[in-house]
């Protein structure tokens, strides 16, 4: 059953990103939200890192804060879908279990 | 530098939104202005994206402060630094910074940028000549 | 929570009387607002109401003092923007009592 990790904090400032890509499993899903939303630009130090993950799990960023913080579509890496309120009440629902990094 | 004047520099190192220190800073920012001193504001590390272009809160809800901004040169604060390898990390330019200006009272009152680009070496710099230095 | 009756609406208000809700703000507020301070609104305090409103639309903050008088001197004139034709408006302050009628929230520093 895959597991669906939300994360919440800027990859610029703390770790959990980074230690949320190496510990979950292939074809789970990963949910960018709040102040990670910026962890989807592209051309960022932890640019690779994310390109790496979308090759073979799900990462998705809730669009509403992602605008809110001054970005769209055209700015995030290809392959990072986005979500909206409903998508991420779908994701919690399709998925055995919801883990948070916080 | 007149005789009681000090030089305050508000370095912003978080981004907006997720935590209250950006819109706090903002506030004392403003309330500051009031006692006339030499105000400067850096944003650097996660601070970049307070003054990040096209914020929208629509979908959010949450009230986009980014505009507040715009009106720091009518409070006469017009040195904004902005660590340029900060925004190299995030994928960033200047083009992604919102035009921050004010007016120069000692040239007709013509608009000029707020916005000085600035590298992490000649911050260390800028911030050992403060009076105080107030991160966030 | 406090509230004022204009046009048979109740509007919700602060205990320092600022309106709750900035977005249920209409002209008839600042009407009654002037009555409960006991201040004649004329032309001169619309001027200086929709001249805070629209800075807030633009910069989301109700401006200090001292920028609201170098803002209303350049827009409205040199007689107009300064502290003294402003208190005569305003005698509770330009700052405080201009954006209460304006619907704004207290401007940020003012006590």
């Amino acid at each position: 059953m895959a597991m669906l990790h939300t994360v919440n904090k800027s990859p610029f400032e703390r770790n959990s990103l980074s230690s949320c890509l190496t510990k979950s499993k292939e074809g789970s899903t990963i949910l960018l939200i709040e102040d990670a939303v910026v962890g989807a630009l592209k051309g960022t130090v932890v640019a690779d890192k994310l390109n790496a993950a979308v090759a073979n799990k799900n990462v998705c960023v809730l669009g509403s804060d992602l605008n809110t913080r001054g970005f769209t579509e055209a700015d995030i890496i290809d392959g990072i879908k986005i979500v909206d309120y409903a998508g991420f009440v779908d994701l919690v629902a399709e998925h055995s279990n919801v883990q948070s990094w916080l | 530098m007149s005789e009681g004047i000090k030089k305050f520099m508000f370095v912003n190192t978080k981004a907006p939104y997720g935590t209250v220190y950006a819109l706090e800073s903002l506030e004392v920012v403003l309330i500051s202005a009031a006692f006339d001193q030499s105000v400067s504001l850096v944003f650097c590390d996660d601070g970049i994206f307070q003054i990040a272009n096209n914020q929208n809160t629509e979908a959010s809800g949450m009230k986009n402060f980014s505009p507040a901004y715009k009106a720091l040169g009518d409070y006469d604060i017009n040195k904004i630094y902005v660590e340029t390898e900060s925004l190299e990390e995030r994928g960033l330019t200047l083009d992604n910074i919102m035009a921050l200006t004010y007016e120069d009272e000692d040239d007709d009152w013509a608009e000029k940028s707020s916005i000085i680009p600035i590298t992490r070496a000649e911050l260390a710099d800028l911030m050992d000549e403060q009076d105080v230095v107030i991160s966030s | 929570m406090a509230t004022i009756s204009v046009e048979g609406k109740d509007i919700e208000v602060d205990e320092e009387g600022y309106l709750v809700n900035l977005d249920e703000w209409f002209p008839a507020i600042a009407s009654v607002m002037a009555e409960i301070d006991e201040v004649e609104m004329g032309d001169d305090h619309w001027d200086i109401i929709n001249f805070l409103r629209e800075y807030y639309e633009e910069y989301q903050i109700a401006p200090a003092v001292r920028v609201l008088t170098k803002a209303v001197a350049k827009k409205l004139g040199k007689e107009k923007g300064n502290s003294k034709y402003l208190y005569e408006l305003f005698p509770y302050g330009p700052g405080k009592q201009a954006c209460k009628f304006a619907g704004l929230p207290k401007p940020t520093g003012c006590v």
